[in-house]
């Protein structure tokens, strides 16, 4: 099929940005204090990707979406009830530790196990989508170790955008420094894209789209296969919330014009 | 005994060092002093010898990747230089800048050579516990939790954050440089330039001395009822020019964008800091009109000084985290200051 492809999101689960988040040390690597308590969202930058990988699919008769999610069951089928309504995908579950202290590399490993035996995947079509990081481990490292594992070195970061070209080729813009893109010209798939926020909004709940995604989620979910993440020789000496407070002098009832006189010999200094 | 390579890269004129690089140069030399590890410089570019002279004093091994082909920033080929490098080397520890050119590529270089990445690395130091051990600080969960880190596992690459040291000055004597020779796989991407955002004017300046946050309330309705979003554009976009500074936004004014609320036209998601955007590093910040917890207060966590002008005392953007709060109108506020920028910038013209 021209133009069609089959485009597998990686994207995991982190706590909801607005928790408050406490870590703690443990024999292994360290936690968060009531991390499987706390609610959960999909990774807001993977949910972009999956949002543009939606949208890229919608585009190109014949083309397929799968989301790959590293996480607990439990905690992929809460987030899962969410996310089933907002785009069409086929779940592929991987039952594994939740969390940012785990190590980018085992985790890239364990995806590359799973998407290389996804049924009926052709590697030449792949477009591996993720985010270019996490907002727990936060590294930018998962997507180049997992695009490197399966064979594929045309890689880009930071996306924003793709457009794709009658012949199967795309332009892809990376974001790079001084808030500005660096775009490149691609033949074609398999490549990797790691998302930054793209260019679409985060689509509507749609009760039926929920429901088609739904009859998938939950097989998936029961035939997930554990993993366990191996460290890498990777230790923690200490783990700590930043405690930096500072002594905010509050200034009411000064004029506008000393306000302003006193910000610009401030930022003259 | 540890073999530590630093890898850099030509900027965008070719012919020098990126800032970031000569950043993780210093931090090589100082660490390969503690450790009494060896140390080579690599360098990837089309053009090196120019750059390469910014190494003088380092008394380090240079070598080169150079040629057409390492003008662009890309990853079959920024990969294929630097995996010769390090297996020229046989490092066993990697510093390099997290330049978008190098955090693209370094994690899947150490995947080929059988290492192992940390990435956003703000300090390396001898650790104190075991000698002749590297330790390394970073951050999780989006600058909220702080982390010392260390592997046994080498060859360990360390991607550090630009503006967390001070760049090496070259002192000394002419550079030498050993040129490695690449075999590149065939390409299939090409770079084909650099796009500023459709936003009229630049208003990202990563060296910029002051970071200027503006929050949700810009485009609020204001005392007499009314949305003054056009009002707010020409006062934040004046402010910018006067003053030189970089614009950074909240997250809920950049999602307005795409949620047909009002908004200010110039702001784009490479303008969001915070939780799902950019940790800026400026010397000095002024956030105006934002409002929120701490989860979006980290958007100038790597802000040295900082001051906010809000009309609430008790905005969780400003109490505990700036040195000083103004309580006041943003708009009264910044039109003032732009007025007296404007006439101290026409004065020293």
């Amino acid at each position: 099929m021209a133009n069609s492809f089959h485009i597998v999101v990686c994207a995991s689960i982190v706590p909801d940005p607005l928790q408050t988040l406490e870590p703690a040390a443990g024999t292994g690597a360290p936690s968060l204090k009531n991390e499987i308590v706390l609610p959960a969202v999909l990774d807001p930058w993977a949910a972009c990707a999956l949002y543009e990988a939606a949208n890229l699919a919608a585009k190109h008769a014949g083309s397929k979406v799968w989301l790959v999610s590293l996480g607990p069951k439990a905690k992929l089928q809460q987030v899962m009830m969410t996310v089933a309504q907002k785009v069409p995908f086929e779940l592929v579950a991987i039952d594994g530790p939740l969390g940012g202290f785990t190590d980018a590399h085992s985790t890239a490993a364990a995806l590359a196990e799973t998407i290389a035996a996804i049924p009926g995947l052709d590697r030449a079509r792949l477009l591996l989508f993720g985010g270019w990081e996490s907002a727990s481990r936060g590294a930018g490292v998962t997507m180049q170790v997992l695009g490197e594992r399966l064979g594929i070195t045309d890689q880009f970061q930071g996306v924003d955008q793709i457009t794709v070209h009658d012949d199967g080729g795309f332009e892809v813009l990376e974001r790079v420094e001084g808030g500005r893109h660096q775009v490149s010209e691609c033949a074609g798939a398999p490549a990797v894209l790691g998302w930054a926020t793209g260019n679409l909004a985060e689509p509507r709940n749609s009760p039926q789209i929920g429901m088609l995604n739904m009859r998938g989620i939950l097989p998936a979910l029961q035939k997930a296969k554990s993993v366990k993440l191996e460290a890498n020789g990777l230790s923690y000496v200490s783990v700590s919330l930043p405690r930096q407070q500072r002594e905010t002098r509050v200034v009411r009832d000064m004029p506008e014009e000393e306000i302003a006189s006193e910000i610009v010999a401030w930022v003259a200094e | 005994m540890e073999k530590l390579l630093v890898l850099t890269h030509v900027d965008e004129s070719g012919g020098a060092l990126t800032k970031a690089s000569l950043e993780a140069v210093a931090a090589g030399m100082e660490i390969a002093g503690a450790l009494e590890a060896s140390v080579t410089i690599g360098i990837v570019g089309a053009q090196t010898e120019a750059a390469a002279q910014q190494l003088a004093g380092t008394a380090a091994r240079v070598l080169a990747v150079r040629g057409e082909a390492f003008a662009e920033a890309r990853y079959a080929s920024d990969a294929a230089a630097c995996e010769a490098l390090v297996r020229a080397v046989g490092a066993t520890l990697v510093f390099a800048p997290a330049s978008a050119r190098f955090a693209r590529v370094m994690p899947g270089v150490a995947y080929r050579v059988g290492g192992f990445t940390d990435t956003h690395i703000t300090a390396v130091a001898k650790g104190e516990m075991q000698s002749a051990t590297l330790e390394a600080t970073r951050w999780f969960y989006r600058q909220r939790v702080e982390a010392v880190v260390r592997r046994e596992t080498r060859p360990w690459f360390l991607l550090l954050e630009a503006g967390t040291r001070a760049p090496w000055e070259s002192t000394g004597d002419a550079v030498a440089v050993e040129t490695v020779a690449v075999e590149l796989p065939a390409l299939r991407t090409r770079v084909t330039g650099v796009r500023a955002p459709k936003q009229g004017e630049q208003t990202i300046r990563p060296d910029a001395k002051v970071l200027f946050v503006a929050g949700a309330g810009w485009t609020k309705k204001q005392p007499d009822g009314q949305v003054h979003a056009a009002e707010a554009e020409t006062l934040i976009l004046n402010f910018l020019r006067v003053s030189d500074a970089s614009l950074g936004s909240s997250k809920s004014l950049v999602d307005q964008s795409g949620e047909n609320q009002t908004v200010l036209k110039f702001l784009t998601h490479l303008n969001q800091i915070g939780q799902t955007g950019a940790t800026p590093r400026h010397p000095k910040g002024l956030a105006t009109c934002c409002h929120g917890e701490e989860p979006h207060v980290v958007g100038w966590r790597f802000i040295t000084e900082r001051r906010a002008v809000s009309l609430d005392p008790n905005c969780g953007w400003a109490r505990g985290k700036a040195d000083v709060l103004y309580v006041a109108d943003a708009f009264k506020v910044i039109a003032k200051v732009n007025g007296l920028l404007a006439e101290r910038k026409q004065a020293n013209n």
